[in-house]
């Protein structure tokens, strides 16, 4: 084991996917000489050259378009979105075309690329730079929706989802590129679609998924000292969800709260929310709560960002009423 | 021209209009349903251009897509059923008129968003230079796609690069319904490639024998040297946009003036004086094409429905990189982990 953080261990994923299989590249703004905009492909462009680590234009479309087609042919790009707010001049061609051809094609034609990059908000970015997006990809059948929260979550979910046949959103998160962590010194996979108990608990289950999965780990500290022993479970991905272990979780502790960075309105956590209330109707001890970003555009001023998230404080606030404490 | 190559490029043609007539009658009989874009006059441009590409080039084309199919050598049979939506279509019954795809023919389809293709050709170019071989891709796309920003980043990169990808707009006047005129500041679609760099050229789309003299020095330029080209093949739909279209933005004598030039005639015109192939042998090959759309249209009616599983399948790809268990719950990834039917997908990763 080798403590390093999420940059690293994505930086570790790259550099050996694209050792390992000639036909992985990656492209993007800034992914070659300038070392990664985030440095996440830092050092690539040396080892690999112009043609597997390319510098694009500013032309998102181009970008996530050139993937497709490269991946059409056997290839398996991977796409850097500088940051996943200016993946929706990007959006046509992973909705319309990455998701779609297979189908329309009956099963002819696969896409086996990865749209990755950071998603959500970082500091003071203000409205343009700051949205989590992954409600809508996630809406979208033919895609994959990986979000890792740890950097060996990172590094053995990224290495699946370049090997995986699917075209693959993959989204990181700024604030949490210097998150340090262990990760394996061997080769390691971790499978897309798991879900993961982050923090076993018995008295509340609280479910997150890349940075809100930290606001949920957060709260559960601050729970322990209030003698609240939470379960923290990291969903990973969000399609496809592995609903048993959050169901299985749910049965144990009968209450649940879920976190998430995006907006309250058809957002990721009411998918969830939903399926708990199908399938854990007569578990259930109190109704599903959501934390969530506040619904309006992020504010630029410091204290306006910090009320916008869901900070640990709403979620430890959720977690008592759910206990009726 | 040989004598044998102009028969096969007069017989493609004629299998084309004899085809998209035959599609426009059960259309209107409905048995076709949906959109139905007919490439009726334009159909000199995909078979010129086409005829001059090996076994191992690509294509991708936008959703006017019949002429591609056919001109690339697909069987009529299962683009017919696949227009009728019936299982045994090309597509399975899950594209329809707009999504004709033939991997192993390097032929990625039948896009329906105006432009969307265009980035994914410059992709599938920039493959191509990756593996170092000498392969190039044709991309076929409509004047009205000009004006989309995809249009601009697509031969921007393409140009950067040096990506073996020929980009064919087929200017046949209208975008829908809104003329050329009334949609694009520059008149010469093909000057728009000056901006970029890329070479450009225009050419007699109504002229087979015109459209492959100028596509022959395009593909060789994108085989030998990578560089792409832009070629503005002027032509005519006599068709509206889709079977709905009464096609009022125009008048019947500029569609009547225009059908003068015919492509078809126009080449059978060749065929007599200069290939000295009689009458009678053209009428044979009409004759003949009549009957291969006939069967594939009464085959095609005889046809199953497509299974009511079959919608959940053909949305992901088996793959040992999900976990079995979670994705079981999800009827597409269900369909994906059980999947047992040799689809073309094999031959996507060998192409």
């Amino acid at each position: 084991m080798a403590v390093l953080t999420m940059r690293d261990a994505l930086n570790q994923a790259l550099r050996e996917e694209l050792a390992r299989d000639a036909s992985v590249f990656i492209l993007g703004e800034e992914v070659g000489a300038y070392q990664g905009a985030y440095k996440v492909t830092q050092g690539l462009l040396a080892e690999f050259g112009e043609w597997r680590v390319r510098d694009t234009p500013i032309a998102e479309e181009a970008i996530a378009g050139i993937a497709v087609g490269a991946a059409f042919v056997g290839m398996r790009p991977i796409a850097e979105m500088m940051t996943f707010n200016f993946s929706m001049l990007a959006l046509d061609q992973m909705v319309n075309h990455a998701a779609k051809y297979r189908y329309m094609s009956g099963g002819q034609v696969r896409c086996p690329m990865v749209l990755r990059g950071p998603s959500g908000a970082a500091a003071q970015v203000a409205a343009q730079h700051s949205q989590a997006f992954e409600a809508w990809y996630a809406h979208v059948p033919g895609l994959v929706v990986v979000m890792p929260a740890t950097p060996k979550d990172a590094k053995g979910l990224l290495k699946s989802a370049i090997r995986d046949d699917n075209p693959v959103v993959f989204m990181e998160n700024e604030v949490l590129y210097n998150v340090k962590g262990e990760v394996p010194s061997d080769e390691y996979l971790i499978p897309i679609g798991l879900a993961d108990v982050k923090r076993p608990g018995k008295d509340v289950t609280l479910v997150g998924w890349s940075r809100s999965l930290h606001f949920a780990l957060d709260a559960a500290r601050q729970l322990e000292a209030e003698g609240v022993d939470a379960e923290v479970v990291d969903v990973r991905t969000l399609r496809p969800l592995d609903e048993d272990l959050i169901f299985a979780s749910v049965r144990k502790t009968n209450r649940c709260v879920i976190v998430e960075e995006g907006w309250r309105v058809a957002g990721f956590g009411a998918e969830i929310a939903d399926r708990i209330q199908r399938e854990c109707f007569d578990d259930l001890d109190a109704p599903v709560l959501r934390v969530t970003a506040a619904d309006v555009p992020m504010p630029y001023a410091k204290n306006l960002e910090k009320a916008y998230l869901p900070q640990p404080e709403k979620v430890v606030a959720a977690a008592k009423k759910v206990l009726y404490r | 021209m040989e004598r044998q190559e102009a028969l096969k490029l007069y017989r493609q043609m004629l299998l084309i209009r004899r085809f998209e007539e035959h599609a426009a009658q059960l259309y209107v009989e409905g048995q076709i349903g949906g959109f139905l874009h007919l490439y009726i006059g334009q159909e000199a441009v995909a078979v010129g251009a086409m005829s001059l590409l090996r076994d191992d080039d690509y294509l991708l084309s936008s959703y006017r897509d019949h002429g591609y199919a056919l001109a690339r050598g697909m069987d009529p049979g299962p683009l017919m059923a696949e227009l009728c939506g019936r299982s045994t279509g090309v597509s399975r019954g899950k594209g329809g008129s707009m999504h004709f795809y033939d991997v192993p023919r390097g032929f990625f389809g039948g896009d329906g968003i105006v432009g969307g293709h265009l980035p994914i050709a410059a992709g599938v170019g920039y493959a191509i230079r990756l593996r170092a071989t000498d392969q190039v891709c044709l991309c076929f796309f409509g004047d009205g796609a000009v004006n989309e920003g995809a249009f601009h980043e697509a031969l921007n990169v393409s140009a950067l690069w040096s990506l073996p990808v020929v980009f064919v707009i087929e200017n046949n006047r209208y975008g829908m319904g809104t003329s050329l005129d009334r949609a694009s500041s520059v008149k010469d679609l093909y000057q728009r490639g000056s901006a970029y760099g890329v070479p450009h050229t225009e050419v007699n789309g109504m002229d087979i024998l015109a459209v492959r003299q100028v596509l022959a020095d395009a593909i060789a330029l994108a085989r030998k040297d990578k560089r792409p080209t832009l070629v503005e093949a002027e032509t005519y739909r006599y068709r509206g946009h889709s079977m709905s279209d009464p096609g009022k933005y125009r008048t019947r004598e500029e569609v009547e003036e225009m059908m003068k030039l015919d492509p078809i005639q126009h080449f059978a015109g060749h065929m007599t004086d200069v290939q000295h192939v009689g009458q009678p042998e053209l009428e044979a090959i009409d004759k003949e094409v009549q009957g291969i759309v006939e069967q594939a249209a009464a085959v095609a009616l005889k046809s199953p429905w497509p299974e009511a599983e079959s919608m959940f399948e053909d949305v992901y790809v088996r793959s040992p990189f999900i976990h079995a268990a979670a994705a079981e719950k999800d009827p597409a990834w269900r369909a994906a982990i059980r999947e047992d039917r040799v689809v073309g997908s094999a031959a996507s990763e060998e192409r």
